[in-house]
């Protein structure tokens, strides 16, 4: 398989300018990513999530170590923009994120800065828009959707800069359940369509979704696996303070008390099959 | 401190083309020193509510009482008002703004003109309450600390002003579930130490669930349910209807029950509640 990002010991600090005393967001990080995966990075706040995203588009650059992206190495500066083509970004507050009045201007941002023809920007705008079922709403301010609506028109800006691997940080934690149940739609419909994602994210049923699963704790890879290897780990995965999805949670507590459980159930709709057939 | 709202309509932008009716017709009471949780889609009205409770907003028509005082009538004083109503927005942390932590929290104390021994002695109280060491946090700068550390910071403000009433919008929105867990056992803790009327708005059914005496269900501006946790989780179809879910485990055991698995309908809203279910409903069949 060919992959799209390599991160080599990756160490990045911040530094308080009080204490003087840094300290280390990521220690020693290395791992990599195939391209059209679907990998979901968990892990509590300041376990060095977010940090370790920042890197993947040269947002922030390695202490000690390297990343590298389509074997481009981030430090180098005058590729940034090829690097920041190749992998998009979507934050966690859409209000931070939109800077147009009208939403497909906001939509047509990236494009135009890449200097594409004006006609291939339209069509790119318009596939963006319809990508995340927004394109009705192409003429309104986005000051007046919804925080969900807000998000999509976010990737939709992504989606139209036509990128191999998006990185979605936490795009969920400020939306309503229907708001998140539209978004991770999107999510995985452009995974389908051959898109790498990363997904970070605090809900387990997003990060089930994947195709693997990263944990971070303190600056470190703690587990890294199938969400199933990973839900098996129950025990670990509580002691990272972490919660596991409904169906292994109850799977977890069923084999503790003697109840063989098969090993591949992770959501609620599977416990309820197997419930049902085991009667 | 009891609350009464009588037929309380807000109207945003009225006589605009963008005039949206926020609430319509809203009418409730809240017993003193209960813990009420409220749901509803964004849009709802949930946040529009929360701020007619302390006079942030006024009222289109209808009135709002709170204790023996009718907030909505012309000349009350807004000032004691808000002293008796404590409001936590959305995402606190981000209106946190000085040097340490211990003269945030003691902003608002000195704004009711304490004295510096009371100010102080409220900003260990409301420390602790919040689960931060006064030793350890008071003399750091707040925007040095981690998010879920941030939000205690800025929960600690308002709790200083010992408010008779607490309110909370969104107090678990954006944290790890570990600092989620601790805000809710937070929030039960200032409740019980407070003796306060605690109203919060979640997403999380769990969450509400768990903490709540009562939920109220906002849709499309009004009132449409107020009940228990097991008597508004009950009713699954009205929620869906409405953009709602249950929390995962209730859903978890409806779907059991329908599918033939549990020979009667338990309500329960943890994991390991529900998986309790599951082996009783195991062993009764061996």
């Amino acid at each position: 398989m060919e992959e799209i990002i390599r991160v080599e010991n990756l160490t990045f600090e911040y530094s308080t300018d009080e204490s003087l005393i840094a300290t280390k967001a990521l220690d020693n990080v290395s791992f990599s990513i195939e391209k059209g995966s679907f990998t979901a990075i968990i892990g509590r706040n300041g376990s060095g999530k977010s940090t370790l995203a920042k890197h993947l588009n040269a947002l922030l650059l390695p202490v000690e170590g390297r990343v590298l992206v389509g074997g481009i190495d981030t430090a180098d500066s005058s590729k940034l923009w090829n690097i920041r083509q190749r992998v998009g970004m979507v934050f966690q507050n859409p209000d931070n994120q939109l800077v147009s009045a009208i939403v497909e201007d906001d939509v047509a941002f990236g494009p135009e800065n890449l200097g594409i023809e004006p006609a291939q920007i339209r069509e790119r705008v318009d596939a963006a828009l319809d990508a995340v079922n927004m394109y009705a709403h192409r003429k309104k301010a986005p000051h007046l959707l919804s925080g969900g609506q807000k998000q999509r028109i976010a990737i939709a800006g992504v989606i139209a800069m036509e990128p191999e691997c998006i990185v979605f940080d936490e795009p969920t934690a400020m939306l309503d359940p229907s708001g998140r149940k539209a978004v991770m739609d999107i999510i995985e419909k452009l995974h389908d369509k051959g898109i790498t994602v990363i997904l970070i994210t605090h809900f387990m049923d997003e990060a089930a979704k994947a195709d693997r699963i990263i944990i971070m704790d303190k600056g470190r890879i703690a587990l890294d696996g199938t969400p199933q290897e990973i839900f098996l780990n129950a025990d670990k995965v509580r002691e990272l303070n972490l919660e596991l999805p409904l169906g292994a949670d109850i799977a977890d507590r069923l084999r503790k008390a003697g109840i063989d459980v098969p090993q591949n159930i992770i959501e609620a709709e599977e416990m309820v099959e197997f419930l049902c057939r085991l009667k | 401190m009891s609350i009464e709202v009588n037929s309380l309509t807000h109207i945003y932008s009225s006589g605009t083309p963008y005039r949206s009716v926020a609430l319509s017709d809203v009418s409730f009471t809240l017993q003193d020193r209960e813990i009420v949780g409220i749901i509803g889609r964004t849009g709802s009205g949930k946040s529009t509510l929360l701020q007619h409770l302390n006079g942030l907003l006024k009222a289109t028509s209808g009135t709002v009482k709170v204790g023996d005082t009718e907030i909505t009538a012309p000349k009350t004083p807004l000032r004691e008002i808000r002293q008796r109503v404590g409001l936590v927005f959305q995402y606190p942390e981000y209106q946190l703004f000085e040097e340490t932590v211990a003269k945030d929290v003691a902003f608002g104390p000195m704004n009711l003109g304490l004295s510096k021994e009371e100010t102080d002695r409220r900003v260990r109280e409301a420390l602790a309450l919040v689960g931060l060491d006064y030793d350890e946090f008071a003399m750091r700068s707040p925007f040095e600390l981690s998010g879920g550390q941030k939000r205690r910071v800025a929960i600690a403000g308002v709790v200083a002003m010992k408010p008779q009433v607490l309110i909370l919008d969104e107090p678990t929105a954006g944290l790890d579930p570990k600092a989620r867990a601790d805000v809710i056992e937070m929030v039960r803790r200032i409740h019980e130490s407070e003796g306060n009327t605690t109203i919060f708005v979640s997403h999380n059914m769990m969450d509400i669930a768990v903490l709540s005496d009562t939920v109220m269900v906002m849709h499309d501006g009004k009132l449409v349910r107020k009940g228990t946790p097991k008597e508004v989780f009950s009713a699954a179809e009205e929620l869906e209807e409405m953009g709602l879910a249950l929390p995962p485990a209730t859903a978890f055991l409806q779907k059991l029950r329908k599918e033939g698995f549990l020979e009667e309908l338990s309500v329960a809203f943890t994991p390991e509640a529900a998986a309790g279910e599951v082996l009783r409903q195991l062993q009764r069949e061996k």
